[in-house]
């Protein structure tokens, strides 16, 4: 148990488990991520790769298990709470807010740092504060020139450059990207992973990926999930050399 | 200005203008029922329109305004404008605890539940003593407002309406155009995206519905006072769906939409008057006829087609 206090363990879980209606979605996984490694969760579809992210955010409660993140207890924490403590997660389905300008979704990430937003008596040019920071941001991730675009109208490559710079606003400790280039074209790809290595100085990032060409490139440690269980994990050129995980990912994904 | 767009800023000046002509033209006690349910639909629709949250109970909060500012004229001979503002408290307090229940659903759930706990305020309308059971609140004195103006003068009466119409329609505006309006309207586009950005999208929700109720129960109080009396109509939930009707005929979502709704109507209601029980069916007529044909609603087909924000 001496390891589990290793100071350079950012999130751990102890047998985190999922079941739903007695289907075990997720099952007794031991994560452990350490501060300031890109960590890739693969696995073929479902596994329970976005399940976990669920539980890791709260946005489910795990059956059992618990969430240790920065040493702290996080499980069955409220959700809002959790990426208050700086661990903050993008979706699989691209998360923005459609009908709102680049600029006020990058702005909705940055009000945060006003604490609460219940001031519903006062004009919103009192938002006008945070314009700089928000132009920036967006200028990072590719998006300059676009700022009153509604993001409805903005490609799919750039509402996930767009759900970067907004998850970016919050300077987030740990970022849970859920398969941030998927779906996307060639040049797309390349500028996300890109900017991942631009963005990961100074956090940790626990990602979601299908491209293993990606993985390979970026991440330093790999955990593969199958049906819910780690089946391996390790560097890329372990677990891609382990006849488990080739068996695993041949047997379902090319079946 | 004052946060409009200049389209908005335009049709605002127009409403205005309309409200300060029309006494002249039209029936004063008609244009208070139509303000009313203007401010009524407004506040409404924050809730549909903003919040994304269909609340099938407001006639409660209105209903409940409604009866408290009657009986605090009545039995207390209050200030009106004590009353209507207890109207308001009262919309709040009840919004408060009913959202509460109600909040953490969405969609059709969220529909059912307010209608279940309005159902509920309905029967106890009913049943407690203090609101007089079918016979209502009568003879309500209009009294005065802020010591010295008497409200039992139409005029005196219509401008402190037309007040509190453009009061409550400017702070609506102000709550949609803050920094809280502005997490409303993430959580209304991505709650889950708004959630994980860290806010906690249900105390916004249900401020937001707070708000919806108190505004409400203003417009509850003073409809209680310009017709001297508050009934179960008030509560009854034919009362929260004409709110709906209203909005939507209007153009849900829109700022100037539920006070076109509200115009139309209750025009409707009062023309066709003579039609007896054939309004209804007239007036389901023209909604359908509305919904099939202007799916989003009067102004928001304006809007549509001049291409502007209204
Ligand atoms: N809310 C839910 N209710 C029931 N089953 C679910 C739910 N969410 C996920 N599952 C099931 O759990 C399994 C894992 O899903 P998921 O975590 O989305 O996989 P992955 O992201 O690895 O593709 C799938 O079989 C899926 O059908
Ligand atoms: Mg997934």
């Amino acid at each position: 148990m001496a390891a589990n206090d290793r100071s350079d363990i950012i999130l751990e879980t102890q047998g985190l488990t999922r079941e739903f209606s007695g289907f075990v979605a997720v099952d007794g996984v031991d994560l452990r991520v350490k501060t300031g490694q890109i960590h890739a969760l693969i696995g073929p579809n479902g596994a329970g790769k976005t399940t976990c992210f669920n539980l890791l955010t709260s946005f489910l409660e795990p059956t059992r298990g618990t969430i240790r993140f920065k040493g702290r207890d996080i499980t069955g924490m409220k959700p809002a709470m959790v990426a208050r403590l700086g661990l903050v997660r993008s979706f699989q389905i691209s998360a923005v807010f459609p009908h709102l300008t680049a600029l006020e979704n990058v702005r909705l990430a940055l009000q945060r740092a006003r604490g609460a937003s219940f001031d519903f008596w006062r004009s919103e040019s009192t938002l006008k504060v945070y314009d700089d920071r928000a132009r920036a941001l967006l200028n990072d991730v590719g998006l300059s020139g676009q700022e009153e675009t509604i993001v409805v109208n903005l490609s799919y490559g750039l509402k996930r450059a767009l759900e970067i710079a907004t998850t970016l606003a919050l300077e987030p400790e740990m970022m849970l990207l859920d398969e941030p280039t998927a779906g996307m074209a060639h040049g797309d790809v390349d500028r996300i992973v890109e900017l991942i290595r631009r963005i990961r100085k100074g956090r940790t990032i626990l990602m979601v990926e299908h491209n293993l060409s990606v993985v390979e490139g970026l991440c330093d440690t790999i955990t593969v999930l199958t049906r819910g269980r780690v089946l391996a994990e390790g560097d890329y050129a372990e677990v891609s050399k382990n006849p488990e995980v080739i068996a695993a990912y041949l047997g379902s994904e090319h079946a | 200005m004052l946060g409009f767009s200049r389209s908005q800023f335009i049709a605002f000046l127009i409403m205005v203008a309309l409200i300060v002509v029309c006494p002249f033209v039209l029936y004063p006690v008609f244009l208070m029922r139509v303000l009313c349910a203007a401010l009524f639909a407004c506040a409404f629709n924050l809730m549909i329109g903003y919040v994304g949250l269909l609340s099938f109970g407001h006639a409660a909060y209105f209903g409940m305004g409604s009866y408290v500012t009657a009986w605090t004229m009545k039995h207390w001979h209050l200030d009106a404008f004590l009353a209507i503002g207890l109207g308001g408290l009262t919309g709040a307090a009840l919004g408060l605890v009913l959202g509460y229940l109600a909040i953490r659903r969405s969609g059709i759930y969220f529909a059912m539940i307010t209608l279940a706990l309005a159902q509920m305020v309905y029967f106890f309308c009913l049943e407690a003593p203090f609101t007089g059971g079918e016979d209502g609140i009568q003879q309500v004195p209009r009294g005065r407002m802020l010591g010295f103006l008497d409200l039992s003068n139409d005029m005196t009466m219509y401008w402190v309406v037309a007040a509190i119409f453009i009061g409550g329609f400017l702070t609506i505006h102000r709550i949609i155009h803050s920094p809280f309006g502005q997490v409303l309207k993430g959580i209304r586009e991505n709650e889950p995206r708004a959630t994980s950005l860290g806010y906690r999208t249900d105390d916004y929700k249900l401020i937001a519905f707070v708000l919806s109720c108190a505004i409400t129960g203003i417009a509850g109080g003073t409809k209680a006072l310009v017709f001297g009396i508050a009934t179960l109509t008030d509560v009854h939930y034919s009362t929260s769906g004409e709110v709906v009707l209203i909005t939507l005929l209007g153009g849900l979502g829109t700022v100037f939409g539920p006070a076109m709704g509200a115009l139309i109507v209750t025009a409707m209601e009062n023309y066709l008057a003579q039609a007896g029980a054939w309004v209804t069916v007239i007036q389901g007529a023209i909604f359908m006829v509305c919904v099939l044909a202007f799916r989003r609603g009067v102004i928001g087909e304006i809007a549509n087609w001049r291409k502007l924000t209204l």
